[in-house]
């Protein structure tokens, strides 16, 4: 049976990890390839990394970090953020990376969505939704450049339009609910995984084991992403799994 | 490279220009061998060991593969019988035939390789999403038990999948040491003599992945005779069993 997913998320700026580590016998806990290593030995089912450089001009750490981790890592990897345009996420698929993540760039053109499908395949192609929650029902809009801008697009039907239009993922972060630690917004991942025919990954506010479970079971999301409770070794990856098996959801425990 | 032969083995990785290689040749590396990711025949023909990744599409893979007289060469290194393992796609272009196209409002089937008998089909599922995307399990057949590319591989061990096709209509039993049940019960592993194929990614897999690349090139290691040997072993076990 297809395995839920458990995926660590790595925070990196001009090439580095941004947020604190728990291993402390990294040889360099700045280094994300050194970290998702670790990840891998830990059961990590992929990982991604989330390029956070501030600056647009500052991109070539973030190729040869795509292409460090192409030659160096045994799991898929997924690098998203910063992804401006089709000749961007080019080439971070030449570098080698298995999965781009686009985000702003598909609300301002939904067309490169398909464009990117075409050259790349949907299966490497992940539409990032930042969603956050408007009014008392349940309706939620995506939001720009890492959360700083908002939009009126509707963010279930946002995610319908990037699956029809080629997006192999969807990886849906609740602004609301990002390092809360509350649980994931379940309404909203469940909305989204009911209306898209692609997987869905969950991402925003996990705080504890039952919170990835329910992301699973209620939010009837694909995989689970998180970063700072992996980051700061409040769980081991495998610790999650486990929880998540007690919980009758299939996950990959032979590592 | 014929110096170092001994100590690693060169396996051509085929390069039909449809995407980055370097986790293969990674793999590879990492099990042992000396990677030659190459899209020249000559030096496809000439390895000890032969691997078609898979990138792109099946119409794209077959267009360059066939035009570049790669095709030729992968004959060529197949029937003096060097271990062959095809990744993915590199496993569906083994077979008759494929009907994944590069503009998808085309229908129809292209040819593969023809070195396996049976097409490839795309998945559809109402209730499944498809891609098939992550990890799956690998059933081992019976004949899959003695198969050399998956010793040391537990059956129920998961992989890393991520494919919207798969060989499935016509495919012989006989070439099938592993099965994989998403959407339909797929061949996730085929096998006849000399030529493997993988529909996950053993570079992607992890600690079995990396179990699986390590056996591919033990038996290139040991040279041309040793994957058929196994296969006249198997083909003995099959007839006592019948």
């Amino acid at each position: 049976m297809l395995a839920k997913r458990v995926i660590p998320c790595l925070d990196v700026d001009k090439g580095r990890v941004v947020k604190g580590t728990s291993f402390v016998d990294l040889v360099d806990a700045g280094d994300p390839i050194e970290l998702a290593q670790r990840y891998d030995q830990e059961g990590a089912d992929e990982v991604v990394f989330l390029d956070i450089t501030a600056t647009s001009d500052d991109r070539e750490p973030t190729i040869r970090l795509a292409s460090r981790a192409s030659e160096q890592l045994r799991i898929p990897y997924t690098v998203g953020g910063g992804m401006s345009d089709l000749a961007r996420m080019r080439q971070i698929v030449a570098a080698g990376a298995d999965k781009v993540s686009v985000c702003s760039a598909a609300l301002k053109d939904p067309s490169i969505i398909d464009r990117a499908a075409r050259a790349f395949g949907s299966q490497a192609v992940i539409v990032a939704i930042d969603a956050k929650r408007v009014g008392k029902a349940d309706k939620w809009v995506c939001y720009l450049a890492g959360g700083r801008i908002a939009t009126d697009v509707d963010a279930v039907a946002w995610a319908e339009e990037a699956a029809r239009r080629g997006a192999g993922e969807i990886l849906l972060t609740s602004m609301d609910r990002d390092g809360t630690k509350e649980g994931f917004d379940l309404a909203l991942t469940r909305a989204v995984s009911r209306v898209v025919p692609i997987p869905v990954i969950a991402s925003g506010g996990v705080g504890t084991l039952e919170h990835f479970a329910e992301g699973i079971l209620e939010g009837e999301a694909d995989a689970v992403l998180a970063a700072s409770v992996f980051h700061f070794g409040t769980f081991t990856i495998r610790q999650v799994k486990e929880y998540m098996a007690s919980q009758g959801i299939p996950v990959r425990l032979d590592f | 490279m014929a110096a170092e032969g001994k100590a690693a083995p060169r396996v051509a990785v085929v390069d039909y220009h449809k995407g980055n290689l370097s986790s293969v040749a990674r793999g590879l590396a990492a099990a042992g061998a000396a990677p030659d990711v190459t899209d020249k025949p000559s030096r496809i023909a000439s390895a000890e060991g032969v691997v078609i990744p898979g990138v792109g599409s099946f119409e794209d893979a077959m267009a360059y593969i066939s035009s570049s007289g790669q095709a030729d060469a992968i004959r060529d290194a197949i029937g003096r019988g060097v271990p062959f393992l095809g990744i993915c796609l590199g496993l569906q272009v083994l077979f008759d035939e494929g009907c994944e196209r590069s503009d998808p409002a085309q229908t129809g089937t292209v040819p593969g390789l023809e070195i396996l008998r049976g097409s490839c089909i795309r998945l559809v599922s109402s209730r499944l999403k498809v891609p098939h995307v992550g990890w799956d399990a690998i059933d081992i057949t019976p004949l899959g038990r003695s198969c050399p590319l998956l010793q040391g591989v537990q059956t129920g061990s998961t992989m890393y999948f991520t494919h919207s096709y798969v060989a499935f209509e016509g495919v012989e039993e006989g070439a099938v040491a592993a099965r994989t049940h998403y959407v339909e019960s797929f061949p996730s592993v085929v096998w006849s003599g000399n030529v493997f194929g993988c529909q996950f990614h053993p570079e992607k897999s992890s600690a079995n992945g990396a179990q699986v690349m390590r056996s591919f090139v033990g038996l290139v290691a040991e040279g041309p005779d040793a994957a058929a040997g196994a296969a006249t072993l198997a083909g003995a076990g099959e007839g006592s069993r019948a």
